[in-house]
Formats: structure tokens, sequence, C-alpha cells
């Protein structure tokens, strides 16, 4: 039983073992997305994807629709899509590439004819080598069925498509330091203005980048119309949403679910879902949205599962990772490991980020390990300060990307809520959960 | 003289088609000849330099800043333990240190044979199963100490070779098919498309998105 009755959009396909299969995709309804799209103008499938109000689901959160139509006033040149899932805790790409890749070539092909584009990339995380396989596979049957390639399906239209690997760099998933990367340089993000990717992307020309599961709604959306999918959720959150449920649950995986409709507690607790906190402890806090996100306690549980609802309550719904800590847990430790995710990944091009990452890092190892003042907590504050303005959210901004400002989130979220577990360490001369 | 062997040679040329640039073939070509020599050999990285149009110090320049990308020898088997959050929750960080005492390496180091590199990794996206390993980036499952340890040996007899092939390789399957939309056969495309929105909008029938 599902929490709401909405169907499975993106995910219903992932029952089946031989769900990645081209054989299987046709079976379940595969390709007529794309065959009906070809019937339509490109207008009229982009207005489809327009009136789905479909939110971009890598993080951002920007309406896909509007970021098309950003490019008709220039023809767009290429179409990339971000399939560098990287986010701590986040999996819900890796699931879809590897259970169901014709899914989204389907969408990158519709969202290739609605953008006129001959010619897509998709960029694969590289650790993602099964992933990479079974995404070439289906690429290499979806040209021998003709939906790729020259004039697919008979319908006049061309487009190329491209699976290119990465190479292991987080960064790599804010869209220009990934299109750096698709040039074969370093993957430093580019400033902003002027490189929108929309005005100045790949190779300098007019670039849409949108996200692996975006990309997976898109078959639906034409084949059941944008209405059908802006009925389900509420508010500017429709349609549904792949979470990643990790952490001290008794069932963490990977829920499709309606958007608003459902609570951050129906996801933790409900008996079909994350079935409630493992053993006998109770919850002590989440992380919302990825690892960027500032943390939530227990009294946030009833929140609904929505972009507006969660960013007014002072965090994100980012990439749809909600992370679950229980009272067993170590703040200080959690914290320091997610600080020092940001300190490896950082590019290094902004003294904030770069220098602030590592000086922060290093404060909370020493905490932890019991080398810490009291002091330090102002310390870390004063640093935070210095990286991201104000440490408020949404966050200010002193670097190029959006990095920086995300490394304050844990660390001004652990001493804000658990500002005595801090001292604690410092008094003791070490962590009391060793 | 080519130092890439006549297969993996013909594999970069028909990757570097695939763009409109030479250069964006320069990671898929490190990947290509890692899948030859393990790591990227000096003169292997002249020979993609080449083939991308660019010096051998942008492509060592390149390769350096991603983690995937050896610019000394590695291990035949990438062993690499997720610490990150979920990790971390699930145990992740006693594991990696015994790892560290099973493989007799600190995280970062290879084995006296060869045979192992140990990674503290970061996030590997595979969240549900804690703590997370991957080998030659090949998910292993959630990791006890007693099931790394066991997989240790497998991996030493040679047990896990079908599945897991040695490091460098990341991806078995080819690339089928070239590039096949050609630029003429998109302009003349674009063209009757654009002759054909003219004449809805004409004859009032289409609304504009």
């Amino acid at each position: 039983m599902a929490i709401t009755d909405a169907p499975k959009i993106i995910t219903a396909r992932l029952g089946y073992d031989d769900s990645f299969t081209l054989e299987r995709y046709l079976a379940t309804g595969g390709y007529t997305g794309l065959r009906k799209a070809l019937t339509m103008t490109p207008e009229a499938v982009a207005a489809e994807v327009d009136a789905a109000s479909l939110l971009g689901r890598g993080g951002a959160g920007f309406p896909a629709g509007r970021k098309w139509s950003m490019l008709r006033k220039n023809p767009v040149t290429y179409l990339v899509i971000n399939g560098d899932e990287s986010e701590p805790a986040t999996f819900k790409d890796h699931m879809l590439i590897e259970g169901d890749p014709h899914q989204i070539l389907e969408g990158v092909l519709v969202s290739a004819y609605a953008l006129q584009v001959t010619q897509a990339f998709i960029y694969l995380r590289g650790e993602f080598a099964l992933g990479l396989e079974r995404l070439q596979t289906a690429l290499n049957e979806a040209y021998a069925h003709g939906a790729v390639g020259s004039n697919i399906f008979d319908s006049g239209f061309s487009v190329d498509i491209v699976v290119h690997p990465g190479a292991g760099a987080y960064i790599c998933g804010e869209e220009t330091a990934l299109l750096e990367s698709l040039e074969g340089k370093r993957g430093f993000p580019r400033i902003k203005p002027p490189y929108f990717p929309a005005a100045i992307g790949l190779y300098g020309e007019p670039t849409v980048v949108n996200n692996v599961e975006t990309m997976a709604n898109i078959p639906w959306i034409v084949n059941n119309g944008g209405a059908a999918f802006a009925a389900l959720g509420a508010g500017r959150s429709t349609g549904t949403r792949l979470f990643a449920l990790a952490g001290h649950v008794r069932n963490p995986a990977n829920y499709e679910l309606e958007m608003v409709k459902t609570t951050f507690r129906d996801l933790i607790y409900a008996p079909v879902l994350g079935g409630g906190i493992r053993g006998s402890n109770t919850l002590k806090a989440f992380i919302p949205g990825g690892v960027s996100a500032p943390w939530f306690g227990p009294d946030q549980v009833d929140l609904p599962l929505g972009q507006d609802e969660v960013g007014n309550a002072g965090s994100m719904l980012g990439s749809g990772s909600v992370v679950v800590m229980d009272s067993a847990t170590c703040m200080v430790r959690a914290a320091w490991r997610i600080t020092k995710f940001f300190s490896r990944e950082s590019c290094g091009q902004c003294t904030p980020c770069r220098e602030g990452s590592g000086w922060l890092e290093r404060i909370m190892y020493r905490i932890e390990n019991g080398g810490g003042r009291e002091e330090d907590l102002d310390l870390l504050m004063d640093l935070c300060d210095n990286i991201s303005p104000g440490v408020a959210w949404p966050p200010q901004q002193t670097t190029i990307c959006v990095l920086g400002p995300s490394i304050p989130s844990s660390i001004a979220s652990g001493i804000r809520m658990f500002r005595d577990e801090f001292l604690v360490h410092v008094k003791e001369g070490g962590c009391p959960f060793d | 003289m080519s130092h890439l062997q006549a297969d993996v040679r013909s594999r970069a040329e028909e990757l570097v088609a695939l763009y409109p640039e030479p250069r964006s073939a320069l990671i898929p070509l490190c990947h290509l000849a890692q899948e030859q020599d393990g790591w990227l050999v000096p003169e292997a990285v002249s020979e993609i330099a080449e083939l991308c149009g660019v010096t051998a110090a942008e492509v060592r320049g390149t390769a350096t800043f991603y983690d995937m990308l050896h610019t000394e020898p590695v291990g035949t088997y990438a062993v690499a333990v997720c610490t990150n959050i979920a990790c971390l929750l699930g145990g992740a960080l006693e594991l990696l240190e015994h790892a560290e005492s099973t493989l007799g390496v600190r995280a970062g180091g290879t084995t006296p044979d060869g045979v192992f590199t140990l990674h503290e990794a970061e996030c590997l996206a595979d969240c549900d199963k804690t703590p997370c390993v991957q080998v030659n980036h090949r998910y292993v499952g959630a990791q006890t100490p007693d099931s790394f340890d066991a997989l240790v040996e497998d991996l030493r007899a040679g047990r896990l070779s079908d599945t897991i092939p040695n490091h460098g390789t990341l991806v078995r399957v080819r690339r089928s098919v070239g590039l096949q939309a050609d630029a003429a056969a998109i302009k003349s495309e674009r063209a009757a498309v654009a002759a054909e929105q003219a004449t809805r909008a004409a004859a009032g029938g289409e609304k504009k998105a």
C-alpha cells in the first residue's frame, strides 16, 4: 500500500529483473512517449512539460519548462544530462540509471526533439561502472531500434546521444563544472554571469543541462499530459519525486512519493516506507535534502515533502536525500565527516571554500578527538561567517559556486541544535559516544 | 609509433569522433589508457595529447584533478570504502580500520605485492547498503569485517575476475555506432520544421507555446 494513490511515474518498471532491457521496456509501454512526441510540434511538447510544472530533480529545483523556454530566444545547440550524482546519501539516479536506462534515453530524446537539438550528452559519474555499461547497452539497442540516430522512427528528426564518463569529482555535479569537464578540463565551476549555460554553455553555445531524474519523468508527461502530472502534489511541487532514505531507519531505500501530500514522518516511520528508527533508539535529527542542507530536529517531522514547505522552514529538499540520525549518533562526528567531505571536494578556485573548509575540518577533528577548546565554537561560527556571511538560509555566497556556502550548514546546525554536546566533547576531552 | 595497442587506438579514435571538439574525449581516453596500462604512463599521456589536440601538460593537468585517474602506478584492485555520512552511521570508520589491518596498508596505500590499493572514498551512491564498498568501481554490497576478509581472499584467488575486471577497465560495453545525425540532414530538418510552423501560424491553427 502506498501512502497516497499517486501512480509510480518513474519506478514502475523497477520490480522486473530485466527492467533495463529493451524487451522489457517495449513490453511496458516504452518509447510510446517518443512516438507521440514526434507527431506533435516541438513547441507543443515543450508546452506539456511547462504545464507539468516539473521542477528539476537535481538539487536546485528550477522548473524544467522554464529552463527550456529561456532558450527559445536563441536556438539551443546542446542538451546535456547531469548524471554525476555524488551528493552524499543520494542514490536515486544510480538506481534509475542501472534499473531503467531506456526511460532516461526516451526522456532525453523527447527533450532533444522539443528543443530541436541534434546532439545530447549524458555525463555519468565515473564510479558508476555498471550504470555506464547498462546505459551504453541501452543506447546501442535504441540505435538499432531506430529510436536514436538519423531520421528516428521515420519522423525526419535526427539526433545523436553520447554517454560520457566522468572520473571522480563531486564538483562536476555543478552544471558549469560539468561542462568544463565535458570539454576535457579540470572541473572548475564557471563564474555566473556571464557563464549561464543557457547563454554560454558547452563550447560557448547555448546549452540546456537537466538532471537524470528530470529526464525520467518526461515520457510519462508526454503520454499522460502535463496537466495529469501537475494534478499530483501541491503548489509549486508537482508530481512524484524519488526520496533517498538513508541512515538509522529499518528500511533504507529509494521511495517514489507524491510531493507535499507525504510528510517526513510518513517517509521515516510508515511501515511500508522507512519503518521507523532502527533498534530501540529514537530520532535525534535528520538532514532533509543532502548534506548541503541545514538539519531538522524531531519537531519538524510533520513537514510535507515539498520544495517551498521545506524551504520556508529553513532548509531545502535539495537532492531528495533524507539522512536519519538516531539518539546514539555523535553529532560532532557527523558534522566533522560532512565538513571533511567538502574539504576534500572543494575545487580550490575560491579562498573562502578552499581554505575555510580545511580549517573547519581540522577544528571539528580536534573537538571530536579531545583537543577542542570552548572558544572553538565561536571560531567555527566566525569561519562559517567568512564563507557565507550571516550563516543564514538561503545562504549568502562569497564563492564562484554553491559548494562554498553549503559548507557551514552542518556545523551551524550542529552548534545550534546540539551546543551542549559540543561542549561535553571539550570538557571531557573526547567523544562521549566512544 | 603508437603506445596504445591497435584495438585501443581504434577505440580512442572512435571516441574522439563523437565530440564537436576533440579535447572532450580527454577523460574517456584516459580511462582507455588506464585499461591498457593500469595507470597513465607518460607515453599514453603524450598520445592522448596528440589525439585531443592539446599538450601533454594539459592532459596531466586535467587528469590530476580527478580521483579515478592515476599518474602513478596503483594496485590491480582498487578497494574503496566509503566513510561519508550514511556509511559513517552504518559503521564505516570501523570497517575502514579493519580493512587497513587486513590489507596491512593505510588508506591511500598499495600492498607490497601490488594487488590492492585501499581508498577511503566519498559517497558512492549506494547508501541503503552500508558500509558501502566498491572494488574497481563495481559494487560489492554492504560489508562487515568478516565478509570483507572473505572478499579479499576471493579477489586474491581470482574467484571474482568475471564480475570485477582488472583495474582500469571501466566499461566493457563498446559503443556500436558513430554519430548519425549529419549536419545537412539537421539543417534541412530545421528548415522544414520552421516552414511547417509558419504555415500553421498563418492558418491560426496552432497555439504557440
